[in-house]
This record gives structure tokens, sequence and C-alpha cells, in this order.
């Protein structure tokens, strides 16, 4: 029963977050947006105490079904574990407390520096998104692109056309990276990843050790016979001891299952035996295997970061516009400023998802590794969007209506005279000017003293607000004649 | 001042012959009953008109090989294919199977392509089989010069593997008024170079075709009066849109009804262009081809245009460019034979040029002339979504419209799939240099402008009704 409901519970939440990634008309991320906000370490960001506090409580009635149900990453373990057909493949092992432990602090100290790279690198739902955005996303749209040439041969407009385009290279390493080991360790042990490394994991299990409801062994029905143990993907059941490790327990009830014919297992509320309190004291020693595993993969990902470290008719030719190479980072609108988005984002991605004109791509800088940043190349910041400040779960863009937006300057457009196409080709453009959403460009003639010079952009830096729609629409290729250059922190125009 | 011929004009215009038989039939009469699947092929004989100057008889379809088919398709789709050569020859054999004899072609065309694969299609047949034209085209003022357009004009006989061709026209005469007429014709000598040319028999017939400012068209049938050039044929455009309507529609341009009167008192045979105004008459609003149909059940919509076209009879040949067998098997069937417009028929197509015209739709006809744009920009695709839209009463209007949502996806949606967004007008930058080429004297960046800001409208008022800001 609890194995059933879990199950169902777990099935729900996990499509309902993955649709909020491949979401291509926004209208499941306004109606189901808040479960991004429910996920643990976005909460804790946003300083959202509500979430907060609730999930702390949940832990500590019901044990870690955090874990079994909201947790996407952990979800998606459960389904890799699938492919493993074996029965009784799991075994106990003891915890590797100071590998749990150790991997908490670091994540508790890189999140107080500000190391958002590393802080994005440990958080599993953050992992869940980048799977998502850059695994999933792909190939949910090759599919709806397939439905759009469809519709469009039935002249229906139901679906449309997308693009289909890498953000960054070292992010999609990182998912493909973090896909890859989870696969591994889930087919291999299970939960191994949520009881070693995961620092929300670990965080909860301070709380889930004295969780109110929990799984126990009946001494007197018990036969030994380990079956619970075999099928315990948390390898946390110590049956010769009647012992169960409650810090690692998600409570996903299989061992109840499992033992079908004793019924020695059960969930139910708390009634504390001094036998079943020294046993659980005692548990403390490292299996070999488990750790090593662990190491290569935090190793692994180490690695990973570094390396990103480094006549008539016909149409004309279009040269792809170069990503300009912006000294400042450009943020979203909402994002407040650079170390307001550095301290709260977990690179869940899920702003990237949510970007409906493919500016926001991860950033590839060493200390923002993985969080959003903008470029105008594909697209610019357009003045009917918020959806990036919408869907942020941890508060790094903070919700922003389109009137503030447009009066929020984010950063601001700089004129590059040799690219201009005024100057270089002889021919009126002025086509940043009739672009621009807040009429910070007006055409002045190049030199005063002769009327036949070419008109070019004048930008009013003081109204600019940096959206790009004069850098995204520029003729000139592959360098754009005007671009933006971001603030760091935002202000109001 | 009313828009309909009243009955005397129709008499002039449209001759006697025509209305013995119209006094006997109602207006919606339809042809007489036929069941059998072979309507598809034509069941008469081609109607031929005669050239008065030389006896030539010509069909009243002429093959346009502008909008020749490539390999897939038609160019529109696929720009950079080849001609498909063996297509052209299938349909050029049909052609002058079924009695089609008149092809014209222009060193412009395809991409410069269309002299050459005319040439092989036609050269696979007795000369005497077919009339060719061909034009003193003006796409680049790097051809201006007279050696350069001697060399367009020998370079025309070779590609068309002919010794003389019977039709040889001024291309696109009135854009830039008379000094580029003057430019282009004039001061090189050409025109009189051409003019030897045609004495020494390597051209049959000197005309030119006309698009734009009237004060060329009526300075060159001046000189045709006086004598000093003799034009044994003009090219114009004619449809029972541009009929009473060209000039309202853009005041640049004349409404056929003129251009057609002056070379019909003179005895000038008129060629038809854009009978069909590249396709914009044969794909109309749905209550539109309700109306035809109600009239003549049997009928396509685009037959009526060719009917109309055809009809008058100074007309010598109606062009079509028939990118399609389909096409061409349809056009043959409604001039084998021609049964001219009524006077009620002519009635109700004024009043559905009138409708046509009320649509305001870019009057762009796709001929490409424009293209390529430089920066890019797909013109004739961004205007033909949008015109479609139109038709398809998919432009939407205001935002209380219960309508709005539906026509706003379809129209950027659609928009989206049929011009790629790098091309889209967003990217017009408006630097005119497209506006020479177009014969229809489009101002094509004013027309971007107006589609970009209905798309940018759009898109920002996506989210009517919704609480969401």
């Amino acid at each position: 029963m609890l194995r059933k409901t879990r199950m169902f519970l777990a099935a729900v939440a996990f499509v309902l977050v993955t649709l909020l990634f491949l979401d291509l008309t926004d209208n499941l991320r306004h109606l189901f947006g808040w479960m991004a906000k429910i996920q643990f370490l976005p909460a804790l960001l946003a300083m959202n105490l509500v979430v907060v506090v609730a999930l702390l409580l949940l832990t500590l009635v019901f044990g870690r079904i955090y874990c079994s149900v909201i947790c996407p990453l952990g979800v998606m373990q459960d389904l890799m574990a699938r492919f493993n057909r074996k029965k009784n493949k799991y075994s106990f092992s003891k915890a590797k407390s100071w590998l749990r432990y150790g991997v908490l602090a670091v994540f508790v100290i890189a999140l107080l520096a500000g190391v958002g790279s590393l802080v994005a690198l440990l958080a599993p739902y953050s992992s869940y998104g980048r799977i998502a955005n850059n695994l999933l996303l792909p190939v949910y749209e090759l599919v709806n692109n397939g439905l759009a040439s469809l519709a469009e041969r039935y002249d229906s407009y139901a679906f449309s056309s997308t693009n289909i385009w890498m953000k960054s290279v070292p992010t999609f390493i990182i998912a493909v990276a973090t896909f890859v080991i989870l696969f591994v360790l889930a087919y291999r042990n299970g939960r191994t990843y949520c009881n070693t490394i995961c620092p929300v994991g670990t965080f909860l299990s301070l709380f889930a050790r004295f969780s109110w409801m929990r799984i126990k062994i009946d001494e007197d029905k018990c036969i030994k016979c380990g079956k619970c143990a075999r099928g315990c993907k948390a390898a946390c059941i110590d049956f010769k001891n009647y012992a169960i490790d409650y810090s690692r327990c998600v409570v996903c009830g299989n061992c109840i299952d499992k033992c079908d014919k004793e019924h020695a297992i059960s969930y139910s509320p708390i009634r504390l035996t001094k036998q079943a309190k020294k046993k659980e004291d005692e548990s403390v020693d490292q299996s070999r295997r488990s750790f090593l595993v662990a190491s290569a993969m935090a190793t692994t990902a180490a690695v990973l970061a570094q390396e990103k470290k480094k006549v008539d008719g016909g149409l004309a030719k279009i040269e792809d516009k170069a990503v300009v190479d912006r000294n400042t980072p450009i943020t979203p609108p909402g994002s407040i400023s650079a170390s307001n988005m550095a301290k709260h984002c977990t690179a869940c991605q899920l702003c990237v998802s949510a970007c409906p004109n493919e500016v926001l791509r991860p950033s590839s800088g060493l200390l923002t590794l993985m969080q959003p940043t903008m470029s105008y190349e594909r697209g610019y910041c357009r003045p009917e969007c918020n959806e990036c400040s919408s869907v942020c779960p941890a508060g790094a863009i903070r919700p922003i209506t389109l009137d503030v937006k447009s009066s929020t300057q984010i950063g601001h457009a700089v004129w590059v005279k040799k690219n201009c196409i005024p100057v270089v080709d002889g021919v009126e453009c002025g086509n940043c000017e009739r672009h621009c959403p807040v009429g910070a460009i007006t055409m002045v003639v190049l030199d005063e003293n002769d009327e036949l010079s070419p008109m070019v952009p004048a930008v009013n830096e003081v109204r600019c607000i940096g959206c790009g729609a004069c850098e995204n629409l520029c003729p000139a290729r592959p360098f754009t004649a005007i671009y933006v250059e971001g603030h760091e922190v935002h202000k109001q125009v | 001042m009313s828009r309909k011929i009243n009955r005397r004009d129709f008499l002039k215009i449209f001759g006697g012959g025509v209305v013995a038989t119209s006094a006997t039939l109602a207006a919606c009469t339809g042809k007489d009953g036929k069941t059998t699947a072979s309507s598809q092929e034509a069941e008469g004989q081609m109607t031929y008109r005669v050239n008065p100057n030389n006896g030539d008889r010509v069909s009243l379809l002429g093959y346009g090989m502008m909008r020749l088919p490539v390999v897939g398709g038609s160019e529109r789709d696929n720009p950079d294919a080849d001609i498909d050569q063996e297509m052209v020859n299938r349909q050029v054999d049909y052609a002058i199977e079924h009695g089609v004899n008149y092809f014209d072609t222009s060193p412009a065309y395809c991409r410069g392509r269309s002299e050459e694969a005319t040439g092989i299609a036609l050269h696979r047949h007795p000369r005497d089989k077919y009339f060719v034209a061909t034009k003193m085209s003006n796409f680049s003022p790097a051809t201006w010069p007279k050696k350069e357009s001697m060399e367009m004009f020998e370079n025309s006989l070779k590609y068309l593997q002919v010794e003389y061709v019977d039709y040889l026209l001024l291309h696109a005469i009135g854009g830039g008024g008379m000094p580029e007429f003057n430019n282009r014709y004039m001061n090189n000598g050409i025109l009189d170079w051409l003019v030897e040319q045609k004495e020494k028999g390597r051209i049959r017939n000197l005309g030119f075709s006309y698009h734009g400012d009237v004060a060329v068209f009526d300075q060159l049938l001046q000189w045709h009066d006086e004598g000093r050039y003799h034009w044994d044929f003009v090219q114009i455009e004619l449809n029972y849109l541009d009929w009473n309507l060209a000039n309202e529609i853009n005041s640049s341009n004349t409404d056929a009804v003129y251009l057609y009167g002056e070379l019909s008192k003179r005895g000038i045979p008129s060629v038809i262009m854009e009978p069909l105004l590249g396709g914009r008459l044969a794909n109309v609003p749905d209550y539109i081809v309700a109306k035809f149909k109600k009239c003549r059940p049997e009928d396509s919509v685009a037959a009526w245009a060719f009917r109309f076209a055809g009809t008058p009879e100074k007309v010598l040949t109606v062009l079509s460019g028939m990118t399609y067998m389909v096409h061409l098997k349809e056009n043959v069937r409604t001039y084998s034979p021609l049964e001219p417009i009524t006077e009620e028929e002519n009635d109700m197509l004024m009043d559905i040029a009138e409708d046509i015209f009320n649509l305001k739709t870019i009057p762009c006809n796709e001929c490409n002339y424009c293209m390529p744009c430089p920066y890019g920009i797909n013109i004739p695709a961004i205007f033909s979504h949008y015109n479609k839209c139109i038709k398809e009463g998919n432009l939407p209007s205001h935002r209380q419209s219960p309508e709005y949502q539906k026509q706003r996806r379809a129209f950027l949606v659609g928009y989206d799939r049929n011009v790629p967004r790098l091309r889209q007008a967003s990217h017009c930058i408006g630097c005119g240099q497209c506006n020479p080429h177009c014969p229809q004297q489009i101002d094509i960046p004013r027309e971007m402008h107006k589609v970009d800001v209905l798309v940018e409208n759009l898109k920002r008022n996506g989210k009517i009704g919704d609480v969401e800001i």
C-alpha cells in the first residue's frame, strides 16, 4: 500500500516537474510552476520559509518521503534502477558518514562563499533540470517539430515549430556525465547518490532519524530471510540486527511488499525501544566499494568543470551573428544584480527552458557556471515576456511585472561605428531606432557639417534598458554595429 | 464615377459578336452539362488571333517562361534547385501539341536560366511551329551600355538556339520614368540598333512591355503616331482587377482600360501579362469563390480571369507562367475555344474586383524581380503570407474580437512557417534598393514596416484576458 501510494504520487510529481522543462506553450508552467518552488534547495535560497519549514516537518513526521516523491532526481534514479531486472539486487551496507557530512560541509561553505558553480553541481533538483533541459527537451522538441510539420500539411496551427540549439557545451557535457554516472550508480546500487553525495538528502537525514512514522521490523515475526535487505535500494536494512538506518531510508515501502509472507515489516508511528536505539548507534563504518564509486563521481564532476574553463530571385546568404564577448554579462530583469543571481541560482535551467526568445543560456564563467546569462544573437528580451521571472524557484530571478521590466535597466547599448551599415554600405538603415521599445535611440547625421553624411544611431544610455532589440535586429553580420553591455546592478530608469 | 463599363463601352471593347451571343445567355448559365471525367482535357480547338502586321496566327494562350518548374516543385519552395528540364520539355510538348505557339522568356527570368531551358525545349520542335518572344532586359545597370546590350541579344539567340526572334520587347519600360528609359534604350542607341536588326530579319516584331509611369507609355505611342518608331505589339498588364482599379490600388499605375484602349485604337495588338496577378486572382476568399462557383460550377476561379483577359478582340495572346502541368491543361481547356465573357459576367467581375480591392492586400505578384534582397529578406514570401492571412480571414483585427486569439496564432505561427525568422520583415532596414525593381510600383520598405508593426503588435498583445501581467 505504502509502495503503491508512493509510486503513484512520485509518478505524478515527476511528470509535472518534467513538463515544466518541456512546456513549449507556457500554460503548464503557469499551472504547475509551484512544483519547482517546493523543491528544497531552491526554496531555501529563495528564503521561502513556509516551504522549508513544511518540508522539514514533513520529514520529521514521515521520514524522507521528499526523496521518494518530490525530488525528481530521486524518482529518476528509481526509474533507472528498473532497468536492472535482477531480483534481490541490493544488500545492506554501512553508512558512509564522513563522505556524507563532508560533502554537506563543502556544500554549505560553497553556498555561503557564493561559489555558485559548485552549489549548482551538487544540487539535486538542478542536476535533474540540466538533464531535462539538455537531454530530454531536444527529444521532445524533435517530436513537437514533427507534429508541427504534420500540422502544417493539414493547415492546422495546433503545433508550431521550435529551434533546437546547443545553449552551452560545458553544461551539456555536465548533464550527460551526471546522467551516465547516476545511471550506473542507480543501476547497480539504487540510491547511492542520495545517501552519499546529495547534500539535500544528507541534510534531510538529520531530521529523518527522528521521524515519527517509520519502517519497523517485528522481531517476533521476522525469520531473518533477508529479502527486505535485498530489496532495499537505500541499503539501510540490517536485518540481522532488526535495525534500519532511518537517516538513509527514503520510505519507499519496497521492503514491506517483499515481506509478503511473514508481514514482519510495517510503517507505523514510533514506539521507542531501547534495543532499536542501541542498534542504530552501532552502525558506523564504511563500505569501500560505494566510497570509491562516490569519490570517482565527485572527481569526474570536478574535471568536467575544469575543462570548460578553457539575377532575379534567389535568397542572399545570411551569416550567423557572432556571440558578443561582453565585459559584464547580462542577467535577466528581476535578477536584481549579478551577485543576487550568483547567491540564489541553483542552475536548474528552468528559466533557460522557459525563455521563448532564445536569449537565456547557461553561463560558462567559472564562478557562475551553468547559471543563466543573456545574449542577443538569436533573439532579444521581448517586452511582453517575463517567463523566466515567473518560473524561478530560487529567488535568483524575482517575479517582475511587465511594467517594471520595461523600465528596468539591465545594461545599455553601445554603438560600433566600424560595423554600422549606413557607414559601411552607404545605405539608409535605422533598424535599431525603429525597434527600440523605449525610444532610447535617435538617428543623427554622422558629420554635422556634411548634409550628405549618413544617419547613424545615437544611444541615450540613461533611457536604454538593455533589452537587445537593437543588437538582435542590427543588419551587420557577423559583428553587430550595436550591442549591449551588461550592468552588474540593475536599476530603474 | 461608376466603375461599371456601360453597355456602349462594352460593345466597343468586347466586340459585337460577343454581345450577339450574350443576348441569348443569362449571366449565370453554365456550360452544357458534362459528367465525364474527360473535362480535364481540352475538347475543342485552341482560339487563335491574327497579328495584323504580318498575319501570324498566335494562340490565345501564351506560355510565360518566368516560373519554370524546378526539381522538387516550384522555385518558391526550392530557391536553389535546378530547373527541371525534363518537366519543361514535357509541358512545352503538351502545349505545342494542344495548339499553344507563343513562348515568352527573358534573359532575367529564373535567375537567368529561363532562355536556355526554353531553347532546349523548343529546339526539339520545327521552327515554324512556334513563336518565341524575349526581351532587352534592364535588371542590372551593368548591362545597359550598347556593347553589353548587343551581347545580351546575341546571347538570347544562342540560348534559344534560333536565327531570329519572333517578338522582341524592351523590357518593363516605365519604371523610373522617361529619364531611365532614355538612359537604358535611347542614349546608348540600342533601340536604333534593334530596329536595324529587325530590318535584317533577326527580329520579326518589335515592341515593349510596360509597367509604371504612364508618361513613358504615352511618349512611345506618340512616337508611333509620328512614325518615328513602329510598335508591332505592346505587352500590358490586364486583368479584371487592373481594368478599372490599377490606378486606385497604386497611383503610379495605370488602368488597363486606358492602356488597351490606346493600343486598340491604333491597331496595335496587345500581349497580356499578369492575367492572374501571379495567382492572386486564382486564390481569393471563399465567399468570392462561392460567387464564381454559383455562376459556373465547373469552371475554376482562374478560368474566369483567363476568359476576361482573352475576351477583348485586339488581344493577341494571354501569357501565363505555368509551373505545373495541371495549370497548363486547365488553361488550354479554358481557351479551347475561348468562351468570351458576357456583359452580365463582366458586371459581376467588376463587382468582384471591388471586393478584392477592398481586401487591401499588398499587390505583390511574386515575380521575384526585387530579389535577392541584399540583407536576406524574403520579400515575396512575407507579402504572400500577409495576403494569405487576409484572404483566409486571419488578419487579426482588434483585440476585443472573439476571433482575435485564433487569428493571432494563425498569423504568427504561419509567419514563422513561411518565412525563416532571419528573413522576416523585422530585419528590413529600409535601404530601398528593391523599390526600382518592382513592376507593381510597391513601396516595399513601407509595406515591410507595416507588416513588421502588425507582427510586433500581435506579439505584444498576446495575453488578453489573462490575469498575468
